[in-house]
């Protein structure tokens, strides 16, 4: 568990600081190299005119400026026309516009200028920190953590528990992720106590790829493996996960999952869901047999109080198959388990 | 727009007293917005309270605001949510000296307001911003007249309440009218905008109940199953008209909820002006008044020819000014309900306090179609044979696919872009989503003209497509495929060129675009009166071109108005610059080393 988190705390540290940038001392700034020129005019149009701009005035406690611009009503803009590298439409006969008419040239767009128009006025510096600071507000980065099951569940034998969720730390394209997922019988140890750790990174609109690493605490012997996934919303609405794992000891295994949330009134949902694992060998001391080890099929109906708060009851059929059905009976369990579950889902 | 320099010497009086809001609670509400306030008349243009002169005060704080049952933190100006009204006149100058008392940056825009760009209050744009515990003074003239507003560009401030109205009156008076009132609409939500912006980015329907239902569709609502299946083998949903919605929102007129019932005074007969102006963070409003005639003076603050009209679907940071000649009712209920119709406010035009119209019942959720999609359906036969479930399926027509990168060359693909319109169609003519069914009129953006020729008349002399791009599972926003925080280029222009700008929404939400330092012309109806705005609101799916003259130097914002899609980065910085006399720049960017320089305290 330690190491995960370390995982996620290097995650965390990249992000980009925000700038600081309080208070600015402007005296400090050469005004004398505040050409105007920068704004592509030597001879400044009226509304660009600062030359009479008093420094000296700036200081630590007031930005204070006093530009003096002249009104540019937008009457005066066909007086300012000379130089324009295209043909001119005035008196364009009103009512008699036709769309081919009305078509735009193709003069091509000017460059993307080198220079920013408010670095000749605060100064590139302050600016330059300034848009930084804009863009690292702008940068989501975000976090959540939640159980999407946490429930009790009851069938044939003693009573047990299950959970499952994740958290993650990142932005839109990058996440680290930490989920976790077990299950037990009260009263013993648990069954199964699994936490993977990996990096997701959104590949196109629906789907992500996972890479990194599950650990199972649980069962006995503990495993650690490699990690590669997908997970995604197919069409239709159909939550999907594929992925696949490698152990320290080099066996391999699959998993894949899909649910759908079927809203049957604004805050009742039922959502059906199923698992499949499968081994491509054998691993005895874990009691899986290669091939379909097994699969589930669960359905809970949630009664969401909130988006992110909500109980609910449900069912859950497991049933292991071929040889690890036969692991499973030499162990005196029944591959096939029936439940009924009650339990809550919430994230923050 | 002649410049005026006569100024009312009575105005000067309350210059910098109406900080004296915060004395009770009472005095939370500037005057202008306080319940039952007179309006202002042709006799009294600047009621108390209201921000006057040449030199303007404003503090920026921290306070709390508490409204139908719901309380929370707030930001402010002067104490006031919203903010104090600024009154000026064309043809004065202001100083505006902003002081920010916050913990964190703040900054101030004048939305609409043409001035120089270092006065537009953008930070990392057009300013540095204003810290905390400093004074920046804002100083330009005024040589527009309309309704305009103001807030803070920093974070997201503004969906806290950094917001207010300011009324530029013309210079040369006006007397079309004989009472106004100024009607700020707004949504306030306890829940801060950046937690909201976590859970949505969690989940994207996290505000949406009123999504269809299992239960809908037995009952026989909505789509069909067959229409229902069409568009989750697209996962797109028919519901998704707002993201944040009245699950988390109050929504208010000038700081009242419903149950404040805000007020304002008429006597029947009197031509009543309302200056209504749409700041909400992130919803859109139908505005009307059962028993009105609206009729469309001015869009966006500037002066169209009358329109006549029962419903005005006003988009976030748009303006609209309406003259209504109540006569018959001792009360008229002034209804803004949100486009989704996850709520409504109602204010009251009553001739005494204490009198109410019955608030209207909520009108049901509308859904969106093909149209909102980007399929522009007219003239073609398609029936019900359209298969939509296939991406980029190679065997239909490329311009059926909902993901073709060829209808969008200049889109960087990725993650951020779930969709491109295929046939976005022109919707400035198009009845506003959800009012298609209103059952009286409702304003389009065809309808309006310019009361004034246009001023620049040439054809532009190129077009640009700008495309509006999303992936609303994920709650990624972005202008042509990349977010503001990737920092994309910024879209050039030469100083007074003309370019037509085609706005393309390929996502099926409606998007209110605004650009700073400028008024464009939309392109729809006969050239030469087409109305001239700053914010233009694309409809899902659509399609708004807008002819611009670049006639501002400097760096400009130019983004989408519902802030956390731009905070999200619905955002680019458009360059004006005189390219005759271009590059003599010594201060070139990034090159200077960052702590080189003694930039004062920390802090």
């Amino acid at each position: 568990m330690r190491r995960s988190l370390l995982l996620i705390a290097a995650a965390v540290a990249t992000p980009a600081a925000a700038q600081d940038h309080s208070a600015t001392d402007h005296s400090q700034m050469d005004h004398s190299q505040m050409d105007h020129s920068v704004m592509g005019d030597p001879a400044p149009e009226p509304e660009m005119d600062h030359s009479t701009m008093d420094h000296s005035m700036m200081g630590h406690s007031t930005m204070e400026m006093d530009p003096k611009p002249e009104p540019k009503a937008a009457e005066t803009v066909d007086e300012k026309m000379e130089g324009m590298d295209h043909s001119m439409h005035h008196g364009h006969a009103m009512g008699t516009s036709t769309q081919a008419e009305d078509q735009p040239g193709n003069t091509p767009a000017p460059a993307v200028p080198s220079v920013h128009a408010a670095d000749a006025i605060f100064g590139p510096d302050v600016m330059q920190r300034s848009r930084a600071h804009l863009l690292a507000d702008m940068r989501f980065t975000g976090y959540s953590v939640g159980l999407d099951m946490l429930e009790y569940r009851m069938g044939d034998g003693p009573d047990g528990y299950a959970f499952e969720g994740a958290a993650w730390y990142g932005g839109d394209i990058d996440r680290a992720v930490v989920a976790y997922q077990g299950e037990g019988t009260f009263g013993e140890s648990p069954e199964a106590v699994e936490l993977d750790a990996y990096w997701r990174h959104a590949i196109n609109p629906w789907f992500n790829l996972q890479l990194g690493a599950r650990h199972d605490f649980r069962p006995d012997p503990d495993r650690t493996y490699a990690l590669i996934g997908i997970d995604g919303l197919a069409p239709y609405w159909i939550e999907v996960e594929a992925q696949a794992f490698v152990s320290e000891k080099g066996d391999i295994h699959v998993r894949g999952s899909a649910s759908h949330d079927m809203r049957i009134t604004q805050k009742l949902v039922f959502e059906p869901e199923a698992e499949i694992d499968v081994a491509l060998q054998d691993v005895p001391e874990l009691g899986i047999g290669s091939g379909i080890e097994k699969f589930e099929l669960s359905g809970r109906l949630r009664y969401e109080i909130e988006r992110n708060f909500a109980p609910y009851v449900g069912f859950a059929w497991e049933r292991k198959l071929g040889r690890s059905a036969d692991f499973a009976r030499t162990e005196g369990e029944d591959p096939s388990r029936f439940t009924w579950l009650a339990g809550l889902r919430f994230w923050f | 727009m002649t410049r005026h320099q006569s100024l009312d010497r009575r105005r000067f009086i309350t210059t910098s007293g109406a900080v004296a809001a915060a004395l009770g609670s009472s005095a939370f509400f500037p005057a202008w917005a306080r319940n039952g306030t007179a309006g202002s008349t042709a006799s009294a243009l600047a009621a108390p309270g209201t921000l006057t002169g040449n030199d303007i005060a404003l503090t920026i704080g921290d306070s709390h605001f508490a409204t139908g049952g719901r309380a929370g933190h707030a930001v402010t100006v002067n104490g006031t949510l919203p903010a104090p009204l600024i009154r000026l006149r064309e043809g004065q100058s202001v100083r505006l000296s902003v002081k920010n008392t916050l913990a964190e940056q703040s900054s101030i825009h004048w939305h609409g307001l043409l001035l120089p760009f270092d006065m537009d209050g953008v930070p990392g744009v057009s300013f540095p911003g204003i810290d905390p515990g400093q004074t920046f003074v804002y100083d330009f003239p005024l040589i527009q007249s309309g309704t305009y507003w103001y807030h803070s560009h920093s974070g997201m401030q503004e969906a806290m309440g950094l917001y207010g109205p300011i009324v530029v009156d013309p210079a040369g008076g006006d007397d079309s009218y004989d009472r106004e009132h100024v009607l700020v609409l707004s949504d306030f939500s306890t829940m801060h905008p950046h937690e909201q912006l976590r859970r949505l980015k969690r989940m994207g329907g996290y505000f949406n109940e009123q999504r269809q239902t299992i239960a809908g569709l037995l009952a026989g609502e909505g789509q069909s199953l067959s229409e229902r299946l069409e568009w989750a083998a697209m996962r797109m949903d028919p519901t998704d008209i707002s993201d944040v919605t009245g699950a988390t929102y109050s929504f208010l007129i000038n700081g009242h909820g419903n149950a404040e019932n805000w007020t304002g005074m008429f006597a029947p007969g009197e031509r009543v002006k309302l200056r209504v102006i749409n700041a909400s963070s992130m919803t859109n409003f139908n505005f009307r008044i059962p028993g009105l005639s609206l009729t469309v003076v001015a869009a966006d603050g500037l002066a169209v020819q009358p329109v006549e009209t029962d419903e005005v679907q006003i988009a976030i940071a748009e303006t609209y000014d309406f003259i209504v000649t109540p006569v018959e009712q001792p009360a008229y209920g002034i209804i803004a309900e949100a486009i989704d119709r996850s709520g409504q406010v109602r204010a009251t035009l009553a001739t005494r306090m204490g009198v109410a119209a019955p608030i209207p019942t909520i009108r049901k959720r509308p859904l969106l179609g093909m149209r909102d999609m980007g399929m522009d359906m007219s003239g073609m036969d398609m029936g019900d044979t359209l298969d939509l479930s296939q991406p980029d399926a190679g065997s239909m027509d490329h311009s059926m696919s909902m993901r073709d990168p060829s209808v969008a060359p200049g889109v960087k693909m990725g993650p951020g872009v779930a969709t491109l319109s295929p046939m976005p169609a022109d919707r400035l003519g198009d009845v506003p989503t959800g009012l298609e069914d209103a059952g009286h009129r409702v304003l389009t953006y065809a309808q309006l003209r310019s009361a004034t020729p246009n001023p620049d008349a040439r054809l532009p002399s190129r077009q640009i497509d700008v495309h509006l791009t999303a992936n609303m599972e994920r709650y990624m926003w972005s202008i042509d495929g990349e977010d503001f925080a990737s920092g994309p280029d910024p879209i050039p222009f030469r100083l007074n060129e003309r370019v037509r700008v085609n706005l393309i929404n390929d996502t099926m939400m409606p998007h209110p675009i605004h650009l700073h330092g400028h008024f464009f012309e939309l392109v729809t109806g006969e050239p030469g009166h087409r109305p001239r705005k700053h914010t233009v609101n694309v409809l899902p799916g659509g399609k708004a071109s807008f002819d611009l003259t670049a006639d501002a130097v400097g760096d400009w914002a130019f983004h989408c108005h519902m802030l956390l899609h731009m905070h999200s980065g619905m955002m680019r910085v458009v360059t004006v610059r005189d390219t005759n006399h271009q590059d003599a720049g010594q201060h070139k960017p990034g090159k200077h080393d960052m702590n080189g320089h003694d930039m004062g305290g920390e802090g």
